[in-house]
């Protein structure tokens, strides 16, 4: 049996990662990517308290965490698709139209 | 150690290297392949905490679907090299540091919770479908209709985005 905050730690170390990649990434889908990474590492907290406290709640968040993920892929393509048609580029530095 | 603990350290190698690969790779398609591979590690970790019906939806809807698309997405916009640009001086200066912190902040919350966690946790095998498919149809039934309400709405924002434009 593994101890559960072996799994919680792993899950804030994923998040981390998420966090530096979103930060540091220039690429518009690479930083969607990382997003999605984030949300993976959430998820798997959810499994792991959901084991230790016996109660299936988590898991059934879970799904729908990846339901929401789903619907949010979907849409967020379709902006990236928009963004490079209107603006010929990927690169978030050059999309800057609301910047200071 | 038992074998579930060193299963369980192989895998968290699999997703902490493939994360980190994601940051590190220059391509966005490498990054993607990375991604899948965070993503199949993750679900055989659900596996190895009991929750099978939830390993199988993290490898078909993540690892089958919605990879699918960024990798589609990729190939349809023809993302090259990520070009490097002058970092904003604030991400510069505190991203790594504030990013640290958080994570450090999160596992000493969890090291501190340690003993309540450790009091919950009982050996055996939790989560037989038949009662994670009882909640989410009875419990959480309208919450679920509402997710495919989402969907459907999802579905229509990405035609009207992505489709072919109106010359209005």
């Amino acid at each position: 049996m593994v101890p559960t905050h072996y799994y919680v730690i792993l899950s804030a170390v994923l998040f981390g990662l998420g966090v530096i990649a979103f930060i540091f990434k220039r690429n518009i889908i690479t930083i969607f990517m990382s997003i999605e990474l984030m949300l993976n590492a959430v998820n798997l907290a959810f499994v792991a308290f959901s084991q230790v406290w016996h109660r299936l709640d988590g898991q059934v968040f879970v799904l729908f965490v990846i339901v929401v993920a789903a619907a949010e892929a979907a849409v967020g393509l379709g902006i990236i698709i928009m963004i490079t048609r209107n603006r010929k580029t990927l690169n978030v530095e050059d999309v800057n139209l609301l910047k200071l | 150690m038992s074998a579930p603990v060193i299963i369980f350290f192989v895998l968290a190698a699999m997703c902490v290297i493939g994360a980190i690969s994601l940051i590190l790779q220059r391509h966005p398609i490498h990054s993607a392949l990375s991604l899948i591979v965070v993503m199949v590690a993750l679900a055989g970790l659900y596996l190895l905490m009991g929750a099978e019906f939830v390993a199988a939806v993290q490898i078909i809807v993540y690892g089958g679907a919605i990879m699918v698309l960024f990798v589609f997405v990729i190939m349809l916009l023809n993302a090259g090299l990520e070009e490097r640009t002058n970092v904003s001086k604030l991400a510069g200066f505190a991203g790594i540091p504030l990013a640290v912190a958080l994570t450090g902040l999160l596992a000493a919350a969890v090291a501190r919770s340690e003993d309540a966690v450790q009091a919950a946790t009982q050996t055996g095998a939790t989560a037989p479908n038949k009662a994670l498919a009882n909640l989410l149809f009875q419990d959480f039934v309208y919450p679920f209709e509402l997710t495919s309400f989402l969907i459907l709405v999802a579905i229509l924002g990405a035609i009207v985005l992505a489709g072919p434009r109106s010359e209005t």
